[in-house]
């Protein structure tokens, strides 16, 4: 099939998706009070008017993150899901009450998912993975473990605070970030030492640390997945080049939040100048490069800002505009949907960003 | 012409990153070069192999390296060398190109090339002074007799780390005798000063230094703070804001303001006209940028008359073009720098107990727009006492207080200050100040503060911060 096939194809099957979610989330015997109250106060039907992912983008407004942080988790439980206890995510919360999303199956269907997109060549089966980094609250702890499980791994974890280390840079206490990060690094070292590991998801920052202190080739370490920060082309080289190796480690980078799930990426190397572009888990979540001021996608490989999407059976938020700014990159056979590249906090050009070891 | 780039070099092999930021021209902004940005996890890979550099250096010996040095001396001065990839640098190219950037003069660049060229031609003279007359053949082996005495040396690092600035090419000749010393250099250049070191760096592996012994990682503050944390011995050049977290730190040599001061003894202020002319240059040589420049002078009287004439000598001075030798004024690279001192300077002058001694004699204003450059123009301010903010301040351009303060109150008015010219003949102030402990050189008589020794050192003794002896026994 050609790409531009590929393409029609993957925007039809979009189209369904969003036709088939908003019938979901806005049917009293499916919807959550959220959604169900929320279309009450509109003057206009989505039930009615959306029947594609352009329609869904020209209706809806922009999903407000604080309502996850101020509404309780009941109203966003789908009628469908009633009765059954959830899960309780939570993301960003540096300080004050922490944005929260409930969920039941969705870390194990997108983590399924993204398992098909991992090498056995570096992700062996049956054999043992460990994380370094956040775990806590956050979706990623569970998602990875299933992931690891998924293939047959079971995993390690070394945990890491990310709101601790935000408010150690903030109040310029480099020092105990410092501290902090080693304490982290000394305790994945430990179990490098005492046990069999193949596969590290960790963030960059860590991963480096790591490297520095251990030569990771021959502490059996085949892959590396890893995200949570930015990661530009000359990062993304250092690391690719230097720190794995030049391809001895395969390095996955990843884009994802608990909001999302995780979006693959494009392989990289000098062919592209070691542009990362990741690709959303369509239609389950869509990410466009766009022009808030005109709600329009900006144009190939320009800068705008990162919107998501994400449409399950039970977690539904159009269009809520990340913190991020990216690249728009084209489709590509193994996601021909577009992608999102050298994705950086919104005017990092700009300002001083804190993003420390995480 | 294609604007060059100038590469991160690691062990002396270019390496061109993705990053990049441009080094300006100070006039219109244009750029005259791209500079290689790499992040600090580079530097630390880098650091963990850093014995192959120390090697390379090994396998020459003192005077080997002292002849290369000299060597590199002359084609700094004088040859084309390699500037980014593949394209060449003429001494004349190097000279407008820093010039066009740094906003110094033509007559200035050229006086520090002669400087950092003196300083790598007499590296033997400097290690004499340095060493203390110690035996190159005792520096290879590590160990031998000295006067009669068993000597042995050992290196406190495998690197010299150097956190540089943007403000004077010269301050490079510090770093110079670590390769005679067989220390390898581990640099984040000054953001808007690559030019010198790279040039250096390139005539060193031209005159047949291995290029294991360079490390040139233009790089961001963690770059920067992981060099200091890392290297065991380091330079940092800053502000006070930046050198203050690192005093007290034995491994790091902060070279930061001097204060550097002149002082008129009761026994010859009757003579002060005298020594206007070596009070101005003092205070205006090299546009007022060095830790060297006098930033205030100190007298038991007459300091409203020797401000007065300071100013009618100093105030009228403007900005020339960058290729006129009479140019005495640097432009700045960052005019927000400039706009900040005139800024600050009128802010303290708005208060009291200080004049602007020049004001009267400058014929317009402080802060000038001018040969397409921004420029601040020579400033004294006579202040009435040392508890005056603007009394021991130093700022990027010519710049001096003039201060009353009784001959037996000077030495603890003044804190710590790099140079300090006496001019006394009375023994018993001279005694006074050769027991000061804040002074960290001293001109007696009517020297400029800009003269320094090359083979004393003024700021750290570079020998005894990469070398410390140890007692040694070796069985017959």
């Amino acid at each position: 099939m050609s790409i531009e096939e590929q393409i029609k194809k993957s925007a039809e099957l979009l189209d369904s998706h969003t036709a088939e979610m908003i019938k979901w989330h806005f049917s009293p015997e499916t919807g959550s009070s959220f959604w169900l109250d929320w279309a009450k106060e509109q003057d206009w039907n989505p039930l009615e008017e959306v029947s594609t992912f352009s329609d869904l983008c020209q209706k809806f407004p922009n999903f407000q993150d604080e309502w996850l942080r101020d509404l309780p988790n009941e109203v966003w439980v789908p009628q469908a899901y009633k009765g059954k206890p959830f899960n309780i995510f939570e993301t960003g919360g540096t300080t004050g009450m922490p944005k929260q999303r409930i969920g039941w199956d969705d870390f194990r269907i997108d983590y399924t998912a993204f398992s098909e997109t991992l090498s056995d060549e570096h992700f062996p089966r049956d054999h043992y993975w460990m994380m370094v980094g956040p775990t806590g609250p956050r979706r990623l702890r569970l998602a990875i473990e299933h992931l690891a499980n998924e293939r047959g791994c079971s995993c390690y974890f070394v945990d890491l605070d990310p709101r601790w280390v935000k408010r150690l840079i903030a109040s310029k206490q480099f020092d105990q970030a410092r501290a902090y990060m080693d304490h982290a690094v000394d305790q994945a070292l430990t179990i490098l030492k005492h046990r069999s590991v193949s596969a590290l998801f960790t963030t960059p920052k860590l991963l480096e640390a790591l490297a520095e202190r251990k030569d990771l080739i021959r502490a059996g370490i085949k892959g590396v997945f890893c995200g949570g920060t930015t990661m530009d082309k000359q990062y993304a080289r250092f690391l690719v080049e230097e720190v794995c190796e030049g391809g001895k480690i395969g390095f996955v980078p990843t884009y994802g939040n608990t909001l999302m799930g995780l979006a693959r990426h494009h392989p990289i190397g000098p062919e592209n100048d070691y542009s990362i572009a990741y690709y959303a888990p369509q239609p389950r979540a869509v990410l466009r490069v766009i022009d808030p001021e005109s709600n329009k996608p900006v144009e190939y490989d320009t800068w705008g800002r990162v919107e998501l999407t994400t449409m399950t059976k039970e977690f539904f938020m159009p269009r809520f505009l990340e913190r991020d700014e990216a690249l728009r990159r084209k489709p590509w056979s193994e996601a021909p949907w577009d992608g999102v590249a050298e994705v950086r906090p919104f005017g990092a050009m700009e300002k001083n960003i804190v993003e420390g070891v995480y | 012409m294609s604007v060059p780039h100038i590469p991160c070099l690691r062990f002396g092999e270019a390496y061109r990153s993705f990053n990049e930021s441009e080094v300006n021209d100070y006039r219109d902004g244009s750029p005259k070069a791209t500079l290689s940005q790499v992040n600090a996890g580079i530097i630390r890979r880098d650091l963990v192999q850093i014995g192959k550099a120390r090697e390379a250096l090994a396998r020459f010996s003192t005077r080997e390296l002292v002849d290369i040095s000299a060597q590199a001396g002359d084609l700094f001065l004088n040859e084309d060398l390699p500037l980014g990839e593949g394209s060449m640098q003429s001494a004349q190219d190097y000279l407008e190109t820093l010039s066009s950037t740094s906003g110094l003069p033509h007559v200035m660049v050229k006086r520090n090339m002669d400087k950092i060229h003196y300083a790598l031609t007499h590296v033997e003279l400097i290690l004499n002074g340095l060493t203390r007359g110690i035996n190159f053949d005792i520096l290879d082996q590590g160990h031998g007799e000295q006067a009669g005495a068993p000597v042995c040396f050992y290196p406190t690092t495998d690197a010299l780390g150097l956190v540089m600035p943007s403000n004077s090419p010269a301050v490079n000749s510090l770093w110079l005798p670590s390769i005679a010393l067989k220390i390898p250099i581990v640099m984040k250049p000054g953001r808007e000063e690559p030019w010198t070191p790279f040039r250096l760096i390139q005539a060193f592996i031209a005159a047949g230094c291995p290029k294991e012994a360079f490390g040139f990682y233009p790089t961001d503050h963690e770059g920067a703070a992981d060099i200091l944390r890392l290297c065991d011995r380091a330079l940092i050049f800053g502000d006070k804001s930046t050198t203050d977290l690192y005093a007290g730190d034995p491994g790091v040599q902060v070279h930061g303001p001097g204060f550097s001061k002149i002082l008129i003894g009761d026994d010859e202020i009757e003579n002060w006209p005298d020594y206007i002319d070596v009070m101005a240059s003092s205070i205006s040589d090299n546009g007022g940028r060095s830790c060297v420049n006098a930033s205030a002078v100190i007298v038991p009287k007459y300091s409203k008359e020797i401000a007065d004439a300071l100013g009618k000598r100093l105030g009228p001075l403007k900005p020339l073009p960058v290729d006129d030798p009479n140019a005495v004024l640097s432009g700045f690279a960052n005019p927000k720098m400039g706009e900040w001192i005139d800024a600050a300077l009128d802010a303290d002058f708005a208060g009291s107990g200080a004049s602007d001694a020049t004001e009267p004699y400058r014929d317009g204003s402080r802060l000038v727009k001018a040969e397409g450059g921004t420029y601040l123009r020579p400033t004294i301010a006579h202040c009435e006492s040392m508890e005056h903010p603007l009394s021991n301040r130093e700022f990027l351009c010519p710049y001096a207080s003039v201060v009353e303060v009784p001959q037996e109150e000077m030495l603890r008015a003044i804190g710590p200050t790099l140079v300090v010219t006496a001019i006394t003949q009375d023994e018993g102030f001279k005694k006074q100040l050769l027991r000061a402990s804040n002074v960290e050189r001293l001109n007696i008589g009517p020297l400029s503060t800009m003269k320094i020794s090359w083979d004393q050192p003024h700021e750290g003794n570079m020998f005894e911060f990469l070398y410390k002896r140890r007692s040694i026994g070796v069985a017959a």
